[in-house]
């Protein structure tokens, strides 16, 4: 049996228990899922994008999905805060696959609409009629399978010219007895003039948990719209993450997302931005420290469908002892698109003679007046910036260190929150130490 | 205002004039010989494997070869991957084997100098450029091989691959495969099953090849495919240059071409292998071309050894190839250079594979494609750095020029690190021509046209200049006939 059959096989006979513990909206989504699931493998390592990966290792513990969507009795915003010191946001949690949504979290929201996906289909059915699961592609097995199997989610729906003072925080917090898949969904539709910052971050409760946490995020920024999107993962070695986004873009609509990786065990993380309007500026940035085992795969695709538009990406990876980096870009540009500039970046460190690096960026241009460019590549720490700092007075290690956070420094720098870019940079800093950043207030690092 | 806008529009009008010229341009080569051929009849299969062996007096370990491969290829399918509209090959319906009949032994058919000589390569020894040595080989035999005995004296062996089986089999056998072996891919397969003729370079140690070595390869029977066999060895601290050229007829039919050329070289020893290929590359719809699918792969075998590919690729409607190092001795260097150029509705998907595993291994590669017309043009390579492979270098550069909105420019690069001394990088750029430059060639008095050639040669100078003299002067004017005006 391959490892998605178990999960199909689960499937198939909670089905009924499944349908009534999750909105109409989801349910109407699974019968397509399942379609798309019956001839579907997972990719196994070697295949075209998958180069260093295994997803069927990654499906084929036998999991459990709460299906039954058991509440977990420790209430996360008593068990756990995230503070950014200074960032004042609108904190929402979601403990495993079950948003907890307070009282307090909806205040101050400007107008932007916060909810799960049972209370939108209530509240706003056209919303979720009109975009959940439109972006989200079925002919990724892993896609199909969250949206076979999802009950609940987030829906951020901004609407036409509202624009969001804070931050919306989205913690997730990662907790389980058993090996357990976490089927996590979110929408984010932002209207024409909308403007909203999302600050995701998935963190790992516990250790030697093993959670696999597979999340489909759709975002649709409207005309005009702005989306900043930095999706921050500090979980444990024993967490695996499949997250695939799919951003469709309209005219004039500004896109960042930032995803950022400091601790992990297996991730793999899928961007597929679409974008259908003219003057629609995206930029897709990424970095990722690794260590000891880890593993972070990132593959992204930007399809520039209309003429007038640009997109950056940087990716930047810093690798030490066994960790395995690889990263796939491509930015496609379709006939007819003229006046297209996009850039792909993405830049590695391999710090010890054991980690390995995998990197494939790639352009497919089918028009002629554009400017596209990419440029990567894999090395170490400048020998004569480290002399230099040698001469100083500075210690090898610290020199090391303040190279490697300098390395970093521009895709921190691309982070529009001046109080999370300082954040960032102070986790940088501790991650390079080999100590992980205590949240303020937080009662699992602090302790 | 108006004026202005008239300006504007004439201008557009005749730089589309230009690039229809352009994409007109008639393929010079396309005539066919009428000479009498010996063709097997078509079809693919055991028989027809130990039928070309016997044509060629093979000995039995070369027909064993043959049938191993034969019998691997029939489990294996035409491979799919590539960024190309390769049809499905109806390999039953290609002839394997075609030679030009000859008068008497030994004579060459007056016809066939003709022709060669038409292409510009002059088979006999007098009229010959000095200083290049050349194995014609028309369809499926080798028709001539110049300066061999003047060659034989510095001990240098270049020979026909078929002669090379009968007078220095141990050589042959010794090396034959051993870069390429038949499990390869699909058309590797059915290289070494079917494969006819080709050259076969023996460079002897402390040798320094006096001359040029060349291969010209022209397909001139209908319904046939040509397979060649190149095979160079350079031993220890040798070196040779080695060229190769091709052209075919004009046809509506599309002619297979799966070739493999194999280099090992030794210590300290140096290959430099160029081609120009100039294979008839369709007509302006897409109907007809040569179909180029040919595995090339050089081994640095010795420590400080040398391989050095440069190609400049302008002909065949399909093109679909990487040639590769394979760096494995300490200190050896890869490089390659590459100018594809695709117009009308030719498709090319080529690049290379640097494979570092010795130790401070080097390799460069410069990859510079042209698209006009509905022409698809990829890059795909790929740089591995073995664990082991400690202090590598790479570098590779490849820039994509469209000349048209209907063409398509693609970069495909993988790179694979295994350790943390060795830096690999990487840069690909995408872009029309630049409009500036044109305007100031416009503005010193230089036609748009002019201008266009003027800045691709430019563009593909790096390349250029590393292809030997007699080459370069063909490549430039190929290039400057293929882009005659081609700015959209």
């Amino acid at each position: 049996m391959n490892a998605l059959e178990q999960y199909i096989g689960l499937y198939r006979e909670y089905r009924e228990v499944v349908e009534r513990n999750a909105p109409a909206a989801l349910n109407a989504l699974r019968p397509a899922a399942l379609d798309a699931l019956a001839t579907a493998r997972l990719p196994r390592k070697g295949q075209e994008d998958y180069e260093a990966i295994d997803m069927e290792a990654i499906f084929a513990p036998d999991y459990g999905v709460n299906v039954t969507r058991l509440d977990y009795d420790i209430d996360p915003t008593e068990s756990f805060r995230c503070d950014v010191p200074n960032l004042s946001t609108c904190l929402f949690h979601t403990y495993n696959d079950v948003p907890h949504i307070s009282a307090t979290s909806r205040r101050n929201l400007d107008g932007v609409v916060v909810e799960t996906l049972t209370e939108a289909t209530a509240n706003h059915p056209d919303v979720l009629a009109g975009h959940l699961g439109r972006l989200a592609r079925l002919d990724d097995p892993t896609v199909a399978l969250n949206t076979l199997l999802a009950q609940d989610g987030l829906l951020v729906y901004v609407p036409d010219g509202v624009s969001a003072s804070k931050p919306i925080q989205l913690l997730n917090i990662l907790s389980a007895a058993h090996p357990t898949m976490v089927v996590r969904r979110l929408l984010v539709v932002a209207g024409k003039n909308a403007h909203v910052r999302l600050l995701a971050c998935d963190h790992t409760q516990g250790s030697g948990t093993q959670v696999l946490n597979l999340q489909v995020i759709e975002v649709v920024a409207g005309r005009n719209a702005t989306v900043d999107f930095y999706d921050l993962e500090e979980s444990g070695t024993d967490t695996s993450r499949v997250s695939s986004l799919f951003v469709e873009q309209h005219e004039g609509s500004s896109v960042l997302v930032d995803g950022i990786t400091l601790m992990n065990g297996i991730t793999r993380n899928n961007s597929h931005v679409q974008v259908v309007g003219e003057h629609a500026s995206t930029e897709l940035l990424g970095m990722t420290i690794a260590s000891g085992h880890q593993h972070v795969d990132t593959r992204s695709f930007v399809s520039h469908n209309v003429p007038r538009c640009t997109s950056n990406q940087m990716f930047k990876y810093v690798l030490a002892d066994e960790a395995i980096g690889a990263f796939a870009g491509k930015v496609l540009i379709k006939e007819g698109c003229p006046r297209v500039e996009a850039y792909q970046g993405n830049r590695n460190l391999c710090a010890s003679p054991s980690a390995r690096m995998y990197t494939k960026p790639q352009l497919e241009i089918y028009t002629d007046d554009v400017k596209a460019s990419h440029g990567t590549t894999i090395g170490q720490l400048d020998e004569e910036a480290m002399f230099y700092m040698r001469t100083r007075g500075v210690s090898q290690e610290s020199a090391r260190r303040l190279l490697m956070q300098a390395f970093m420094s521009d895709v921190i720098d691309g982070v529009r929150l001046d109080v999370l870019r300082d954040r960032l940079h102070y986790l940088v800093e501790k991650r390079f130490d080999g100590t992980l950043a205590a949240c303020t207030g937080c009662a699992i690092c602090g302790k | 205002m108006k004026n202005q806008q008239d300006k504007t529009n004439n201008k557009a009008k005749q730089q589309d004039d230009i690039l229809r010229n352009a994409v007109d341009e008639e393929y010079k080569y396309g005539f066919v010989t009428d000479i009498d051929t010996n063709v097997i009849p078509k079809g693919l299969n055991e028989d027809v494997v130990r039928q070309i062996s016997a044509l060629k007096n093979e000995p039995e370990w070369l027909l064993e070869f043959r049938l191993k491969a034969f019998r691997h290829w029939q489990t294996l399918r035409q491979p799919s991957w590539g960024h190309l509209h390769l049809p499905e090959i109806d390999y039953q319906d290609i002839s394997y084997y075609a030679a030009p009949r000859k008068k008497k032994e030994g004579e060459i058919d007056p016809e066939l100098m003709e022709t060669f000589d038409k292409l510009g390569i002059p088979l006999q020894e007098r009229k010959a450029l000095s200083g290049m040595a050349v194995d014609a080989i028309m369809d499926s035999v080798s028709v001539r091989t110049t300066y061999s005995e003047r060659l034989a004296e510095l001990g240098v062996i270049f020979c026909p691959i078929s002669e090379a089986v009968r007078d220095y089999p141990d050589l042959v056998r010794k090396y034959l495969g051993k870069v390429v072996p038949y499990t390869d891919n699909f058309f590797a397969a059915l290289n070494s099953a079917v494969f006819s003729d080709g050259s076969f370079v023996y460079i002897p140690k402390g040798v320094r090849c006096p001359m040029e070595l060349s291969s010209y390869f022209r397909i001139n029977a209908a319904q046939t495919g040509q397979f060649e066999r190149t095979l160079i060895v350079a031993d220890d601290d040798a070196y040779v240059s080695y060229l190769e050229g091709c052209t075919a007829p004009m046809r509506d039919e599309n002619q297979l071409h799966a070739a493999i050329v194999e280099i090992i070289v030794e210590d300290r020893a140096e290959v430099k292998y160029s081609t120009v290929q100039n294979w008839y590359p369709g007509d302006k719809d897409g109907k007809g071309g040569i179909y180029n699918l040919v595995t090339k792969r050089g081994l640095c075998r010795g420590d400080h050894s040398k391989i050095s590919w440069t190609q400049v690729e302008t002909g065949s409607a399909i093109t679909w190839k990487y040639p590769s190092c394979i760096l494995k001795g300490d200190y050896s260097v890869g490089e390659f250079y590459s100018v594809a150029l695709t117009r009308n509705r030719q498709e090319a998907d080529t690049g290379t594979k640097m494979i570092h595993l010795g130790k401070n291994t080097r390799s460069t590669i410069v990859s510079k494609g042209i698209s006009a017309g509905y022409s698809q043009n990829s890059y795909r390579g790929l740089v591995r750095v073995a664990p082991q492979a400690t202090g590598c270098r790479n570098y590779t550069q490849c820039d994509s020029l469209l000349l048209s909105d209907t063409s398509g420019a693609h970069t495909f690069p993988v790179i694979e690190v295994g350790n943390d001394s060795s830096i690999v990088e990487h840069e690909a750029t995408t872009s029309k021509i630049n409009e500036d430059q044109i305007f100031y060639c416009n503005q010193r008095g230089i036609k748009t046209e002019d201008a266009v050639a003027l800045i691709v040669n430019g563009y593909a100078d790096e390349v250029m200049t590393k292809l030997p003299m007699e080459f370069a002067v063909e490549a430039r004017r190929l290039l400057s006939v293929s882009l005659e005006g081609s700015v959209g």
